[in-house]
Formats: C-alpha cells, structure tokens, sequence
C-alpha cells in the first residue's frame, strides 16, 4: 500500500473506529494498563459523543474536574455535566459537599433520569467502582444503565474505563461480557494500539486492531503502524553464485558407478551362498582352532549348572 | 578524548535526570518504586530537594527514625532537626508513635489509630493528620512554597493490616486535599516485591502507578549485583495535562550510589567500564 492510500482508507477508519464504537450502543469497556493510559481515548470518545449534540455525563471518580474539562473547548465542556466523586467520595470531611449516597446512588441517579434525549454516560473508572462496590451490584446497576430502551429518545450510551492490572479475571470478564464493545490499549515501540472487540447482536464477534495517537485536541489520528526497520534488498549487481561448484563430493552418479553400487553384496545380508560358504570350508579357507589350557582351579563340571533349576 | 567526553556527558545526564524529575510542577504524585533493590536514596533525595526549595514538607515516616532521616539529610546538605524547629518540617515518626499509641487513652485520636483496631476500615485519622499539618496558616503563608506529603514507605501499611483498597483512599484524600485543592506535591514509596502471590500489593503498586504523575522504578540489574553501578532507574510520565506521544514518555538510566550523591548515566555507559 502506498503512503497515500494508506492515508485515504486511515481517513475512512477514523470515521469508522470512534463512529462504530459509539453507534452500538450500550456499553463500550475501556481496558488499559499502567504503560498504556485510556484516558485520553476515553476523552477522545466524550468528544465525539458532544459533538453529536449529545449530554454527557461524567461520572469522575479518579480526576479532579479541571483536570477532566482540560483539553475541551467550551462547546464541549458546556454538554458535559461532570459529577464529583473525587474530591470526598466517601464523605470524610462530614461537609455534606460530596454527593449524598455516594457512588452507589450517583450511578443509579443516572439510570432514573427523566430528562429526555440521548445521553453518553462515562464512567471514570470502572476500576474505582470496583473496589469500592460488590461487583454483582456494579454489574446490575451497569445492566440497569446501559439496557437497550425501545425509545430512541432515551438511549443511554456507557462508557466504561476499567484499570485492567487491579482486578482479576473474574469481574474483568463479567464486566466484559456487558460490553457490546470492548478495546483493549497496548502498543509496541511507542505506539498505542487499540485491539476492538464488536459484539454486534445476531452476529459474530469480530475483532480489528488500530494504531492511532491522540492530538491535544483529543481528536484521534491513526497510524499504519510501529515503524519497522527497513528490509535490505539483496544488490542486483552481484551475480548469484552456484553453490555447487567446487565440491568435495559427487552429487550425481555416472552410469558405471550406479550399476557397481547396485551390484553390491551388503556385508550382512545373509544368502543362500553365504551360508553355503560359511557351512563348508572351502580348501582355500583356513579353518580356526580353539587352544584351552585349563588352569588349576577351573571346574571343568560337564554338566549344565541352570539344569537344577526346574524352570 | 571520547572518554572524557563520556564522562562530562554523563554528569550533565545526572544532574539533569534529577531536575527534571524533581520538577516543582505543581499537583503532582510522584511514585516511587522499588524492585530487588533499596530506593529510599529516592526518598532522601526528595526531602533534601523539597527541604532546601523551601516547602513546607510533612514526612510519615514509617520505616526508619528521626535520627536515621537527619544523619542522611546532613550528609545532602539539610538538618532536619532546625527544619523542624523553625516549622516547615511536620514528622510523623511511625516508629516512636506506634508505641505511644497503647500508653495513651483510646478517646484521643491518633494517625496511627488503626494500630489499635482489630478491623481497620480506613486510614482517615492519618488523612487528617496530614491535612492538619499542611493546613495554611496566615504567618506561614508568606514563608513557604507549596505543601510537600512524603510518605515512606505505603507497603509497610499492608503488612499492618490494613487492606490496600485503604490505603489506596487514603493516598486518593492525599491527593484531592495537598494536590489539587493546595497545589502540592506527594512522593510516595512502594516496594515492589515481584512475588506472583502477593495480590494486596499488586493492587497496591499498580493502582498508585495510575493515579501517578511521575513514577521513578529502581531496579537491580538483571544480571546481579555489581560494585560500579548499583541498579537501574526507570523514569515513567504519565497524565501529561497534553497527551504526548507515548516515546517520549519514558527513559532509563543506571545509577551508582556515593557517599553524598548518587550519579546518574545512561546504560552500559559507567565511568567503570568505559
């Protein structure tokens, strides 16, 4: 593929990745791992979500507001409500500024909404919920949240961030399996990768692998790929050499030579002949003698020793 | 002449890899790490840095005494003992207080309260002695920079009994309080034990390492221990307020501790073996 179609079909899948990735619907998992942070795509997913004139709601557990607003223009941030459990969210300092009920409540707050309209709720992270919450009663609430309403008017899309190094396989996968989309973010030589897993209902999972960074506008651009080194190509100059000059043995057998060979008696296949050879001595053939000397001490006992063994 | 050149390449490398780690950006959580080897140079080497740029520090200091923190310090160039005098330095020193704890009446509270709970729930009473100790007060606004928690070491808290989802809020309190609503910094140390079985610290380590700004990993060598370069540091930024391409997002150096000073210089390039 040429550079510039690479750039043409990159175009199309930008479109495709963030756009297939929220025209599911439901839930979309975000797993990412210490090297490899999924906030940024996170952010870059709320972007698009606003820029289709949707709310979003942030549920932000792990970053401070300013910090979570940073990067978006104000027409971004005036579609985003953002609600505060970072900065008290178990209700230590007893001020009655964190959100009563604590995470558990927040959650379900946003499942018993009336407002009407499409929303994108994101959750930031799934991780904290997690430790913080039983899973069962994570997943029910996500269940709750992100369950297909036949009115259109009042889909609710899930975006979930989970850490995936903090929890074992157990909640990862059943928090997995309420996903309808799930990407996994890695990389290799200082590219991220994002490994997208489709659940698309009546249809086979299918999966696609994107190389992409994140500009500081959290627009998403994609790349071919890690840079690999360049093959080298062999010179066109050098004429190829024959290996099979100068060798110190024969590959081919001339017509002489393989009658000789097929001729030959092997030393231990046994023929009538040999036998006949071997049974009589020929007049030409010496014949061998054995020469015992006993010694003092041998028992020269005829009979069979194993006789008495009555075996 | 490449040799010489090596070498004052090299000691710019160290001094530079210790300024742009020790940043004094504001908000920060800096982690530190450490895997089949000792890290706490890292540790004194924050409380000197922040102690000399004039913040105000609070140091929880769980592992080693007053006396072992000030000796180390002198030797950087800092006394602790006038630092606390004069009131920039607030030091909890773990190992004296877990004592006191069980000669003092159980209304009062203690940081180190859940030394004496049998189900420890959560580590506020130490949250609040932090916040407590770099509350702003009207005399000292004007004389220090910004507020300083270190904290050495988290992983000793888990072999007290508290489980690391606690400890986890309690860093979580940290840093909503002396990070974002102070402008502050946190430095942190973990130890890292790579054993497979040792989930608590797993979770530990790892979700530190994602609330992290900065975190700085020493490491053995892989190959043993060596008398010329005494390990490896892995310097990671993550949450850059921009995002970055991930390649410029980390770097590793090999580093030999001296006696006031530890010098930094890139792989295989020692003064030892060059």
């Amino acid at each position: 593929m040429t550079p510039s179609e690479g750039v043409g079909r990159g175009v199309e899948s930008v479109l495709e990745m963030l756009e297939s990735l929220l025209a599911l619907g439901g839930m979309v998992l975000l797993r990412d791992s210490v090297e490899w942070e999924g906030r940024s795509l996170l952010k870059a997913l709320i972007k698009k979500s606003a820029l289709y004139g949707e709310q979003v709601h942030v549920l932000g557990c792990e970053v401070s507001e300013e910090e979570f607003r940073e990067g978006f223009d104000s027409s971004i941030n005036s579609r985003l409500v953002y609600h505060d459990l970072f900065r008290d969210p178990l209700n230590w300092s007893k001020t009655g500024e964190a959100l009563p009920g604590g995470p558990l409540e927040a959650l379900r707050a946003l499942c018993g909404r009336t407002d009407p309209g499409p929303i994108t709720v994101a959750l930031d992270s799934l991780s904290w919920l997690l430790l913080h919450l039983p899973c069962t009663t994570l997943c029910q609430a996500l269940h709750a949240l992100s369950r297909q309403d036949p009115c259109p008017g009042k889909q609710v899309r899930v975006l979930g961030l989970l850490h995936e190094e903090l929890h074992g396989p157990g909640p990862v996968r059943t928090l997995s399996s309420l996903a309808q989309a799930e990407v996994t973010l890695s990389g290799a030589m200082g590219q991220a990768s994002a490994h997208i897993l489709y659940r698309r209902p009546r249809q086979h999972p299918t999966h696609q692998t994107q190389w992409f960074s994140i500009l500081p506008d959290f627009s998403l651009d994609l790349q071919g790929g890690p840079l690999l080194e360049p093959q080298p190509q062999p010179d066109p100059h050098t004429p190829p050499v024959d290996p099979t000059n100068h060798l110190t043995f024969n590959l081919r057998l001339s017509k002489k030579e393989r009658e000789a060979k097929d001729s030959l008696a092997l030393p231990f296949q046994f023929s009538s002949e040999k036998q006949q050879a071997l049974l009589r001595p020929g007049p030409g053939q010496a014949t061998s003698h054995i020469f015992y000397e006993p010694d003092t001490y041998d028992d020269l006992d005829q009979e069979d020793p194993d006789d008495d063994l009555d075996v | 002449m490449s040799r010489l050149l090596a070498r004052k390449r090299s000691a710019g490398r160290s001094e530079r890899c210790c300024s742009s780690s020790s940043s004094l950006s504001p908000g920060k959580l800096t982690l530190l790490c450490d895997a089949k080897t000792d890290g706490s140079f890292l540790m004194h080497h924050f409380l000197s840095f922040y102690l000399k740029a004039n913040c105000k520090v609070c140091f929880v200091a769980l592992i080693q005494s007053f006396s072992h923190y000030n000796i180390v310090g002198q030797k950087l160039g800092v006394s602790l003992t006038a630092a606390r005098e004069r009131r920039q330095l607030v030091f909890l020193e773990g190992l004296k207080s877990a004592v006191d704890i069980f000669f003092r009446p159980q209304e009062e509270p203690h940081p180190l309260q859940f030394l004496r709970e049998a189900n420890t729930r959560n580590l506020q009473p130490l949250y609040e002695f932090v916040r407590e100790a770099l509350k702003p007060t009207d005399e000292e606004e004007a004389a220090w920079r910004c507020p300083v928690l270190l904290v050495d070491d988290l992983s000793v808290l888990l072999s007290l009994g508290v489980g690391a989802v606690a400890v986890l809020d309690f860093i979580h309190y940290c840093r909503a309080t002396v990070c974002w609503e102070r402008k502050g910094n946190i430095v942190a140390l973990v130890h890292d034990s790579g054993d497979a079985e040792d989930e608590e610290n797993d979770i530990l380590l790892n979700g530190l390492s994602h609330q992290s700004h900065l975190i700085l990993r020493a490491e053995g060598l892989a190959t043993g221990f060596c008398k010329d370069v005494h390990g490896q540091l892995k310097i990671l930024w993550r949450r850059p307020s921009q995002p970055t391409a991930p390649r410029d997002r980390s770097l590793t150096y090999q580093y030999k501790i001296q006696d006031k000073s530890v010098s930094f210089f890139a792989k295989g390039m020692s003064p030892a073996v060059l």
